[in-house]
């Protein structure tokens, strides 16, 4: 991924996004650090279009945003939102996990097939026939998670992972996220969870990146 | 995670529940038509299907008090027609109209009661509803809960603050809903947001086919039948 002097001012004139850089290679995890505000979800809802550039450029395996683009690397960038459920609209938890490969195109059956592999692969797998408001929010998170593997992105971008998640949950996401080879951006403030996961970090600051260095470095140098 | 009292009673067990969507569909639909084209003078046929949903609703396994009651929830709305209808010089119609609007809750109810709103769906595409219809139905009832939770932790906040939420002020309480349908706008949002994430295009492919058994036909065949006959008989 590679994205160059993206900037993004909303409607209401609040510049979100100045004249911000970055790359990520294949496999790599990275923690996005920074203060509420200060650009992270904005800068992660511009890498698979939801947001578009007011002006720069946002590319994904060489594939430039735009509207010729936008399926694809909508199924190459998986989003895990903040809250699972803005991102759980289906009926049922296997008809939501199924939902991005259907809507990709695959036929049910493989959507099915899918949705079922990805359900396993987060132990999810006996939840399938339950409708996805009944779960607890562990339970949601992997859902939405599963949701996104479905997908088979090659990159996963999270949105405060950790969020309503007790300790116990925290671990367990952590230690699936470690199991994914998918490249992963990690938006958090949590910094022991993305120091699991990864060393690697960038800071945010009222829309510019302020530092690319290592999660001790960030933490020392803004007393995060 | 709040549960809707409806959405409980439809996972239950018993006959009603294992039968097709589609197949309560149309017994209901049947049902509906026939309470909705009934004379005023039908009242014994009215007895005899308040009669009937009443005892499926004990076969349904369904707390009859609470569902006979909770099928009143349309009188309000039916009263306001009624009145106006008795001032205009026709009371037995105005009564017949409270009649069949609480019939045809009460069998819509049972319908909700027996069927989750998963395979309730299903059945409509199995009967080939408009796929636009029963998209906007889906989402309809997903944002129904989206408000009931909204509504739910505004309720809670209000109460740990003021003790009770009927102490609240109209105005307070007018303000109130105002920031409940805002909340739950910027919901919807994210909601909507998180669909085109996942190739949202504006339109829901279809995912499963729900085989029809003998044993639904069946049920089918017999209800409308009965309904039909009751009509026939004794309207």
């Amino acid at each position: 991924m590679e994205v160059k002097s993206l900037s993004y001012t909303y409607e209401d004139g609040t510049a979100a996004l100045r004249e911000v850089d970055f790359e990520l290679e294949a496999g790599k995890t990275v923690a996005l650090l920074g203060a509420n505000g200060s650009g992270k979800t904005t800068f992660a809802l511009h890498l698979n279009g939801i947001l578009r550039a007011t002006s720069g450029t946002v590319s994904v395996d060489g594939l430039e945003m735009n509207d010729r683009n936008l399926r694809e690397i909508r199924r190459r960038v998986g989003l895990v939102f903040q809250d699972s459920d803005n991102q759980l609209f289906m009926p049922t938890v296997l008809e939501d996990v199924a939902f991005g490969p259907l809507a990709s195109g695959a036929s049910p059956g493989d959507a099915a097939e899918k949705a079922h592999t990805a359900l396993a692969k987060v132990g999810m797998g006996h939840k399938a026939g339950k409708a996805p408001w009944h779960l607890s929010a562990g339970e949601k998170k992997r859902v939405a998670i599963a949701g996104i593997l479905a997908g088979d992105p090659r990159l996963l971008v999270l949105d405060e992972p950790t969020t309503f998640l007790d300790p116990p949950g925290q671990r367990g996401l952590a230690d699936l996220l470690d199991s994914l080879p998918q490249a992963k951006l990690l938006i958090t403030h949590d910094v022991p969870f993305a120091r699991r996961l990864t060393g690697e970090a960038v800071f945010f600051q009222e829309g510019r990146i302020a530092a690319k260095t290592s999660i001790a470095a960030i933490v020392q140098e803004f007393g995060w | 995670m709040r549960h809707v009292r409806i959405d409980r009673w439809s996972r239950g067990e018993s006959y009603f529940h294992t039968l097709h969507a589609a197949a309560k569909l149309v017994a209901a639909l049947t049902l509906l038509l026939c309470i909705a084209t009934l004379s005023v003078r039908s009242l014994v046929c009215c007895a005899v299907y308040l009669m009937v949903l009443t005892v499926s609703v004990k076969a349904a396994r369904l707390p009859v008090g609470r569902v006979l009651l909770s099928a009143s929830a349309v009188l309000p709305f039916a009263v306001c027609f009624a009145i106006i209808t008795a001032l205009s010089g026709e009371p037995d119609r105005a009564a017949m109209l409270l009649i069949r609007g609480y019939l045809s809750s009460l069998t819509a109810l049972l319908l909700i009661s027996t069927t989750p709103m998963p395979d309730l769906l299903a059945g409509l595409e199995w009967l080939r509803a408009p796929r636009f219809l029963v998209q906007v139905m889906q989402f309809l009832y997903r944002y129904l809960l989206v408000l009931i939770e909204e509504a739910g932790a505004m309720r809670d906040a209000a109460e740990s603050r003021a003790g009770s939420v009927r102490s609240l002020a109209v105005r307070q309480a007018a303000g109130a809903a105002g920031v409940l349908f805002v909340r739950s706008w910027g919901r919807a949002q994210a909601i909507h947001r998180a669909m085109m994430a996942r190739g949202f295009e504006g339109h829901i492919p279809r995912f499963r086919e729900f085989p029809l058994q003998r044993s639904d036909v069946a049920f089918t065949l017999v209800a409308a039948a009965l309904t039909v006959g009751f009509r026939t008989v004794l309207a």
